[in-house]
């Protein structure tokens, strides 16, 4: 499985998901410019965290109507597969690709700190690998990551399974407390209809190790690979 | 249009910081007046910001050697060899003044050249430290700037993309009118790929990279070379601005050209911009150098050549490329959407031409610029000190609730938890952090090696007040025992020394006096200093701030597996205190806590003892026999081992009995070098006897880990006993009820 990592100007998780998927999931992967508009031969294109353009405008304002985005929608189209987390996310967002917007924390700081995520549905390529109820450890690092849509969108999301992750305590309860950053309904990341596009704002490159403190990010990009997990519960796609 | 220039007089020096000595000796070396532009040029690099005029007699007496060191101090950024072929970079600088007069800008501003210090020598960041210092947070004055500082640093870092891994924040009324924003950056570049700040190859062009230039930070460096009086606010002008983002896409600008072997040399602007740029690289090299302002990129309109020479607008470099080779400078810089443009080259000459339109506006010999005055101010021990140090600790009356004394001092702002400050900062970026804020030192893995970096910054200014020497060696140790204790072998030292004005001559003995104790500990633990950086001038209407070194460590992990934290991992464990037995109450927390009072005399330092200490912690990290250690500082034993409790992902209790001798809050509270508690499994117990017995040091067993509680036994009295939740929840709050 090909991947390519995004590069913006002031992106800054590029080199860690290029790391995490070349040295610890031993797959090709490219870096990608952001003026490039030929996605051909890649199965999964990533766009990570960072602050594209600077994010002077909004969170991924700018990075939403590049190049390499606007050709994102024919490779999506296509059957290929986008991951967006952090900066990614937004940028998802801000190009129409997934519903929604991600507005200032609620506390108004930056936040940088582990979360714990209720997997929510495994009717995804990003997810097959994991359990519903699931709780995955992942950090967060931002200051604009309150997900917020309007009702009609919120229960297309709820309705159609695509909300994918939800901020939760370490044994599962989705409650405030366990909410970082204001997010609707606790929400932590969404897919697309077709499930083959996955926004998030926590960080899985930096849980792919366990000298990081865990492996729980790895195996978001293991399910793409259609690896078997523990209790053989699928197979390759 | 421009304003005519001012006539260049003696009170127009004066004006601009220079002495009258000083403006005699412009004359003398130049054998004429100089223009209003030379004048400029003088103002900035003879600031003691830029020329430390007052300090480098006395910095010449600190260790610079190593066999580990490939860069000492006079570049960008100290550099040493980390093995596999790598070598770390990194440098401590204060933004103090900036900060106390616009705190957001001037914290981020600190950050962004701190940054550009460590890539102009080749290097990407990965690792930032800040050692801030506050007056008391129960000021909402204090508070303004505690949000401010820590906003600034989190929004350049966390743009920039380098995560922020540890540092410390202490209060004292002392620094309420002048904060200390001290950054420390590491960076890590191929030990044969290290750049410098020279102009070599006359007929060499000289490149302008980066951010536009304006009118913002002129006469920074002036500003951060006086002290303040009561309308320090209007000085916000002299504070620059930062765009981290512009910051980002130079550093990967210069990384990229520099991979492209046209770079012969380059040079942060950083304080006194343009100026320092021309006229250091060409002294450094024994070469000249001709620019032709009118190429400056400007982002304002009719700026003179006085103010393009001396903006401090940030984000920019003066980089020399290899004549022929300009084509592949620009399309770097061009794919980064980054102006370069060759604003003059490299002469054979010694001077440095500066044309403005065709005028020459300024032609002095790079020598004359980049060697300001020395001085040797007189110095006198405080006449106050002897009175402060003949405090007798008989003095105090003995705490009635020592679980109240501990609970009182986990709640001491100095003490408590920073996770506010900590969690609006970007930790993991990179994907290297290890050990994250929060333990005695930070740990960054070397990605495709084995190895790891500890890094560390300590520095006690009550410590200092009290005993300038002494306190200054044991900030030393304290924070090569932090880069210890996480299983490091300290390798380089950076220090930022943060003190009062020169000009009077107590301040210059605290001075003077401190830099002997920090070579003192840096020659017995073998530590070279390989770069740092002097702030002079911190007072406010008279009032100076403690003397306060701050010490920042890199060290060396072989191997990244073999390393520990300050916290408790499981019940059960044998818990050890290694090193003597002396402390004091002389300066504490708990003597600061109690009465609000910094008397007293220190702990005796054996730097023999430290020394050994420290290499049997590392021995033992090392050999796998020890499950936490950590440094007991402020607070004494009573405060390391309720840390041990609290601070893991699960609080695990201890119960330990501590020898008899002398009274019981000293015994708890009191502080002293050298000290280090470490947990063993019990399987490893006797590994760890026979490790020790070798080390030659004074050590014990003094209790056994596991239940929920903190038991402090003397002799047969349990002294303390308290539930981990009430400790958990005073440390917890301590800082963050302020801020919240």
């Amino acid at each position: 499985m090909k991947f390519g990592v995004v590069v913006f100007p002031g992106t800054w998780s590029d080199c860690d998901f290029h790391y995490v998927i070349g040295e610890v999931l031993h797959q090709p992967v490219e870096y990608i410019w952001h003026r490039e508009r030929n996605l051909a031969g890649f199965d999964c294109v990533v766009l990570p965290g960072g602050f594209s353009y600077g994010d002077y405008l909004r969170a991924g304002a700018v990075a939403g109507r590049s190049p390499v985005v606007e050709a994102l929608g024919d490779f999506i189209a296509g059957g290929g597969l986008a991951l967006g987390s952090c900066n990614g996310f937004q940028i998802l967002c801000e190009a129409g690709l997934l519903p929604g917007a991600l507005m200032r924390n609620e506390c108004l700081q930056y936040r940088c700190q582990s979360t714990h995520l209720l997997v929510e549905t495994v009717d995804t390529p990003f997810t097959r690998a994991l359990r519903v109820g699931q709780v995955l450890t992942m950090p967060i690092s931002h200051g604009e990551g309150k997900y917020y849509a309007d009702p009609n969108t919120l229960r297309t999301l709820k309705q159609r399974n695509r909300i994918v992750f939800r901020y939760a305590t370490s044994d599962g309860q989705v409650t405030k407390d366990a909410n970082p950053n204001g997010s609707l309904d606790n929400i932590a990341g969404i897919v697309n209809e077709e499930g083959t596009v996955l926004g998030l704002m926590p960080h899985p490159e930096r849980a792919a190790e366990t000298a990081m403190g865990g492996t729980d990010g790895l195996s978001i990009l293991q399910s793409l690979l259609g690896t078997l997990v523990e209790d053989g519960g699928f197979l390759r796609r | 249009m421009t304003a005519p220039e001012p006539k260049v007089t003696v009170d127009l020096a004066n004006g601009l910081g220079l002495t009258a000595e000083e403006y005699d000796r412009i004359i003398s070396r130049l054998g004429r007046e100089p223009t209003y532009t030379e004048l400029g040029l003088f103002s900035a690099l003879w600031s003691e910001h830029c020329a430390y005029k007052h300090s480098r007699v006395f910095l010449a007496r600190l260790p610079q050697r190593g066999a580990r060191v490939l860069q000492g101090p006079g570049e960008n950024a100290g550099a040493i060899d980390i093995g596999d072929g790598w070598a770390a970079v990194f440098k401590m600088e204060s933004h103090n003044h900036p900060s106390f007069i616009e705190p957001f800008q001037g914290a981020a501003t600190g950050v962004g050249g701190i940054l550009r210090d460590i890539f102009t020598m080749g290097a990407r960041p990965i690792a930032l430290l800040d050692s801030l210092r506050f007056g008391d947070p129960e000021d909402p004055k204090t508070r303004r700037l505690i949000k401010g500082v820590v906003g600034g640093i989190s929004w350049y870092g966390n743009c920039f993309g380098c995560p922020t891994v540890g540092g410390e924040i202490a209060f004292a009324p002392e620094y309420a009118g002048n904060p200390l924003v001290n950054v420390m950056c590491v960076g890590l570049v191929r030990a044969d790929r290290i750049f410098r700040a020279r102009a070599d190859g006359p007929g060499n062009p000289v490149f302008y990279v980066g951010n536009k230039t304006g009118r913002d930070g002129i006469h920074g460096a002036t500003m951060a070379s006086a002290t303040f009086d009561g309308h320090a606010e209007e000085r916000r002008p002299t504070v620059q601005v930062g765009d981290p983002f512009t910051e980002k896409l130079l550093l990967e600008a210069c990384l990229e050209a520099m991979q492209t072997g046209a770079v012969v040399g380059i040079q942060d602007m950083g304080a006194a911009g343009l100026a320092c740029c021309t006229s250091e690289m060409p002294a450094r090299s024994g070469t000249g150098m001709e620019v032709e302002l009118e190429r400056v990129p400007r982002r304002e309109t009719a700026m003179t050549p006085y103010e393009l020479l001396l903006s401090e607008s940030q984000e920019r470099m003066l980089l020399v490329a290899a004549r022929g080779r300009e084509a592949e400078v620009r399309s770097v810089f061009a794919k980064w959407e980054l102006d370069a443009v060759e604003i003059g080259r490299v002469t054979s000459g010694d001077e440095l031409t500066v044309t403005f339109d065709g005028d020459v506006v300024a032609r002095v010999p790079v020598e004359a610029l980049a060697e300001g005055p020395r001085y040797q101010k007189p110095m006198a021990p405080p006449s106050w000190l002897a009175e402060r140090q003949a405090w007798d600790p008989a003095t105090l009356a003995q705490s009635k609730d020592y679980n109240e004394a501990l609970l009182e001092l986990m709640a001491s702002p100095a003490i408590a938890s920073k996770e506010w400050a900590f969690r609006q900062y970007d930790q993991q970026v990179g994907i290297n952090t290890l050990v994250l804020p929060g333990s005695d030192a930070a740990v960054l893995r070397v990605k495709g090696t084995r190895r790891a970096l500890a890094v560390a910054t300590d520095g006690n200014g009550r410590h200092v007040f009290l005993d300038p020497r002494r306190g200054a060696a044991m900030a030393v140790c304290e924070a090569a025992r932090n880069v210890s204790c996480a299983g490091g072998y300290p390798a380089g030292v950076t220090d930022c020394l943060n003190f009062g004005s020169p000009e009077r001559p107590e301040i210059l003995w605290q001075f003077a006096e401190a830099v002997d104790g920090i070579a003192e500990a840096c020659r017995a633990l073998d530590i070279p200093v390989v770069g740092g950086n002097v702030s002079f001038y911190n007072e406010t209407s008279g009032q100076a701030i403690l003397p306060t070194p701050i010490i920042g460590v890199v060290g060396v992990l072989d191997d990244a597996e073999r390393l520990a934290t300050q916290s408790f991992k499981a019940a059960g464990h044998r818990v050890a205190l290694l090193g003597p037995p002396d402390v004091s109450l002389g300066g504490s927390e708990y003597l600061w806590c109690r009465q609000r009072l910094v008397a007293g005399r220190l702990a005796p330092l054996d730097l023999g003892v430290e020394r050994r200490v420290q290499a049997a912690v590392r021995s033992a990290i090392g050999a796998g026999l020890v499950t936490a250690a950590h440094d007991c500082s402020d607070g004494g034993i009573a405060v390391a081992l309720a840390e041990a409790c609290v601070t893991g992902r699960t609080p695990i209790g201890c119960t330990v009995t501590l020898p008899e001798g002398g009274r019981w809050d000293g015994m708890l509270f009191g502080e002293g070098p050298s000290r280090v508690l470490v947990a063993v499994d019990g399987t490893a117990a006797r590994e760890f006897e026979a490790l020790m017995a070798e080390s030659a040091i004074p050590w014990q067993w003094i209790g056994v880990t596991g239940g929920d509680r903190l038991v402090i036994r003397i002799a047969a009295t349990a002294i303390v006993d308290l539930d981990l939740l009430r400790i958990d929840h005073a440390w917890r709050n301590g800082f963050e009820r302020h801020m919240a």
